[in-house]
């Protein structure tokens, strides 16, 4: 019996069946291999893949563990494919709403016009835990907040594609996807030339030429770029040196820099070497003990007044939070309308806010069909599945809500898409999402595809690595099928 | 070069070396105890004893155990969490390192070492002793020989290989002066001694620097003790004598700096050329005439200082006083004067 023979797509959006026993034209080819293939062979792949990511040490740290247990990131053999016309669709919508968000964020940092024409009420940007009024008429190179946006999409029951969030801090997974491509190009190299798939591996290089566009103008030849990790304890570590080394530019702590006469310089066995731009994979509030969170080891005082100065540049610039703030999520499409005087390609999740007495008073009565979540939290975390709820939960978070309306959202609950995959010896549906990695410097470029993370727990609907969540290759197709 | 990067390289170097000779060592005494009588608990502690001492270990080692024996002294050395120096230890802290400059080595270092750490986290003592000793201590030199073949043929031979460099000959020549010093009173001729058992102390301890055989080659003769100790610190050739060492490690000082033979331009190239020119017109009438134990103490103190030198002159950069304008931020984080990870050996000369 081959592999797929006895899948059920069930009652959702699946990617790969259109209904059972009827593939979608574009994953044709694929599912025609993968049903040549036998159990054994498929295993053996899959372990020849896990073996690879352990030796090469591809691992994120799992915190809760004293032993400092690194893991891999569990990764699905079964790519999920997005045909070009689809692509193009996500594609244009993706680049509208980063537009939308960078001139957003150059109005309410420089004019707001957004709030004087009230379109964005004023106290929800105010109370948006990651404005900075710091940022309030300074000008940043070329105009660009968002360098590097990471935005999460899902479909629903209809296979409509959503705009979750738009992570325009400092997204992470981008080097999941690359160690993803690399490892399927191993685990089945003939399958690629005979499905037609758009590459992935240009994204390193097409990072380091936005880093180096936005560099200040400093009469040398080549701007010198750095990559700022909090350290080889953070989670995301081996993401920071995979980039770094990608780019062949330094890693740096923030130990590593100083700051002199408004300048950023890093500490090297030949003395000190000026810095033009900096990518940093550290939050705003640890940046600066000087001018933020004043406990903060990990970053460098007198950074903000550098960069203030026009003498380094930051990638994501500081401030960018308030756009990611899941409040002002909900403002987008006005945004678009606003500054583009465009209708929004993508749509947003219907979305309500608890700090609106009538919007709150729908939530605390609707909590166990909604998506109860935080403002400001990542990685699944501060987040109630109404559904999948108890009753306990569900007072502890109506107390919550109650208690600071501002710091909460609610969603319906959307019967995410699944794909097949594979989980304890067979196939079964299990939901996803996507991420796609835009790049914004002398124009927005977005690789092809992007991280597709799956709840690999039965049922569940939270994707996070945190939270049992695994990844996938994506193909996005030359061609439609 | 980012002076933590160096730092990172320096200790990646220094503890995959110490690892390596950590075995050999362990191995060489578990092969003479073969060759000997079968042994009571005073024997075999005569006999463990200079190896702890080798290590730096038998001030720790003695605080959890009474007596050493095989058994106790190759857990403590191989597996033990707590024993900073045990191979488990040193092999942790250079991927530790690694993992630290993974973008500044090569795709291929890293993986070496990786896998040996994989390696060394899935052992068990039960396994060591199932499958012999020999074959995990074998397993752990050749990943060092592996790992630094791999590092010169691999990674370009720049600043970083010279910091790795400057690493690997320090720990080793260190190395070599605590197996003399360990062993000295076997070098002071006692009648009990007898001249088979003297040949094979005498052997075992060349085997533990790995020069056996190049010491026959080289004399062509008995295994003598003088010979040994001459060998040991004063051949020019053999890559693990003393002065070979302080030979190399001056040498990758001076492609770090551009600095010719000859002159200095900092401390550490200073003290190294220094102990180069003693080292070079020193023969064995002057070991004797200090004594071997006096000598050895002397060496300890110089391969310290240039230790301390080389972390002064490039791998620690003092914190920078702040502009007066701004707030006091909390004490700026980073390393504390000094060396900056533990160098994890009681100093004989200390």
């Amino acid at each position: 019996m081959a592999l797929l023979d006895k899948y059920h797509p069930g009652d959702f959006f699946d990617e790969m069946f259109a209904a059972e026993g009827e593939v979608r034209p574009h994953y044709a080819t694929l599912h025609e291999r993968f049903q040549q293939l036998d159990r054994e062979e498929f295993e053996q792949r899959r372990q020849a893949v896990d073996a690879a990511f352990l030796r090469q040490g591809i691992t994120f740290t799992v915190y809760s563990d004293e032993q400092g247990t690194e893991r891999i990131f569990p990764f699905d053999l079964v790519p999920r494919i997005i045909p070009n016309a689809e692509w193009t669709k996500i594609e244009a919508g993706l680049v509208q709403r980063l537009r939308a968000l960078n001139l957003f964020l150059k109005d309410i940092y420089f004019d707001q016009r957004i709030i004087k024409e009230k379109v964005v009420p004023v106290e929800d940007i105010i109370s948006a835990k990651h404005y900075r009024p710091e940022m309030r008429h300074v000008e940043v190179p070329r105009d660009i907040y968002i360098h590097i946006c990471g935005s999460d999409m899902v479909r629903d029951r209809e296979g409509t594609y959503f705009v979750l969030e738009d992570n325009g801090r400092c997204p992470s997974g981008v080097s999941y996807l690359l160690e993803n491509r690399v490892a399927m190009k191993r685990a089945f190299p003939n399958l690629f030339g005979s499905v037609g798939v758009r590459p992935v591996a240009h994204y390193t290089q097409d990072l380091l030429t936005v880093l180096q566009y936005i560099a200040p103008p400093n009469g040398r030849n080549s701007p010198t770029v750095v990559l700022l990790t909090p350290g080889i304890y953070n989670s995301a570590y081996f993401e920071h040196s995979f980039l770094a080394r990608q780019m062949g530019i330094q890693i740096v702590e923030g130990q590593d820099l100083v700051v002199r006469d408004k300048k950023v310089y890093m500490r090297t066995t030949k003395g000190l070497e000026q810095v033009d731009t900096i990518y940093r994979r550290l939050d705003d509030d640890f940046l600066d003990p000087l001018v933020f969170r004043k406990d903060s080891i990990l970053g460098v005082p007198g950074l903000v007044e550098a960069y203030r100065a026009g003498n380094v540049s930051l990638a994501n610039a500081i401030g960018t939070g308030v756009a990611d703030d899941k409040v002002i999520y909900k403002y987008v499409p006005d945004m678009i309308r606003f500054y583009l005087s465009e209708e929004p390609i993508l749509a947003n999740v219907p979305t309500y806010l608890a700090s609106n007495p009538k919007e709150c008073e729908y939530i605390v009565t609707h909590l166990d069909k909604l998506v109860v979540k935080s403002a400001n939290e990542s990685g699944g975390y501060g987040m109630l599945v109404g559904p999948a709820s108890t009753h306990s939960q569900r007072a502890d978070f109506k107390a919550k809500i109650l208690e600071n309306p501002r710091n909460f959202i609610a969603q319906p609950t959307l019967n995410l898409s699944r794909h097949p995959s594979y989980c304890d010896g067979k196939f079964e549906g299990r939901h996803v999402d996507l991420r796609p990695y835009i790049l914004y410097g002398e124009k927005i470029s977005i690789i092809p595809g992007g991280l597709t993370r799956v709840a690999l727990r039965k049922g569940s609907l939270v994707v996070n690595s945190s939270q049992g969540g695994g990844s996938k290759d994506t193909w996005v197709l030359y061609g439609d099928s | 070069m980012l002076s933590r990067v160096a730092d990172s390289l320096y200790w990646m170097s220094r503890y995959a070396e110490r690892a390596e000779n950590i075995a050999r060592i362990l191995d060489v005494n578990l092969q003479l105890m073969l060759d000997l009588p079968k042994l009571g608990p005073a024997e075999q502690k005569t006999l463990w004893e200079p190896v702890l001492r080798s290590t730096g270990d038998h001030v720790d080692f003695f605080e959890y155990h009474k007596e050493a024996s095989s058994d106790n002294v190759i857990e403590f050395l191989t597996l033990n969490p707590k024993n900073p120096n045990s191979i488990l230890n040193c092999l942790t802290a250079s991927r530790e390192n690694a993992r630290h400059v993974r973008e500044q080595i090569s795709l291929e270092m890293w993986e070496e070492i990786n896998r040996i750490y994989l390696w060394i986290k899935s052992q068990t003592l039960k396994k060591i002793v199932r499958q012999g000793p020999y074959e995990f201590f074998s397993q752990v030199k050749n990943a060092s020989h592996l790992f630094q073949g791999i590092t010169d043929g691999t990674m370009t031979h720049g600043e970083d290989w010279d910091f790795i460099q400057v690493g690997k000959y320090l720990e080793r020549a260190d190395m070599t002066t605590r197996i003399l010093d360990a062993n000295d009173e076997i070098f002071v001729s006692k009648p009990a001694v007898t001249q088979t058992a003297g040949t094979l102390h005498w052997s075992a301890i060349l085997r533990s620097c790995s020069s056996h055989d190049s010491y026959r080659k080289f004399y062509v003769a008995q295994v003598e003790p003088d010979k040994v100790v001459e060998f040991l610190i004063l051949n020019e050739f053999f890559p693990r004598s003393i002065r070979f060492c302080a030979q190399s490690l001056n040498d990758a000082l001076r492609r770090i700096s551009g600095c010719k033979e000859e002159h200095f331009t900092n401390l550490a190239e200073k003290l190294a050329g220094r102990l180069v020119s003693e080292l070079n017109y020193s023969a064995l009438e002057d070991i004797k005439t200090v004594g071997m134990h006096t000598y050895m103490d002397d060496l300890q103190i110089k391969l310290n200082g240039i230790g301390e030198a080389i972390f002064q002159a490039y791998l620690f950069s003092p914190p920078l006083p702040l502009p007066e304008s701004e707030p006091k931020p909390e004490p700026a984080p980073g390393k504390a004067q000094g060396q900056s990870q533990k160098q994890g050996k009681a100093t004989a000369a200390a």
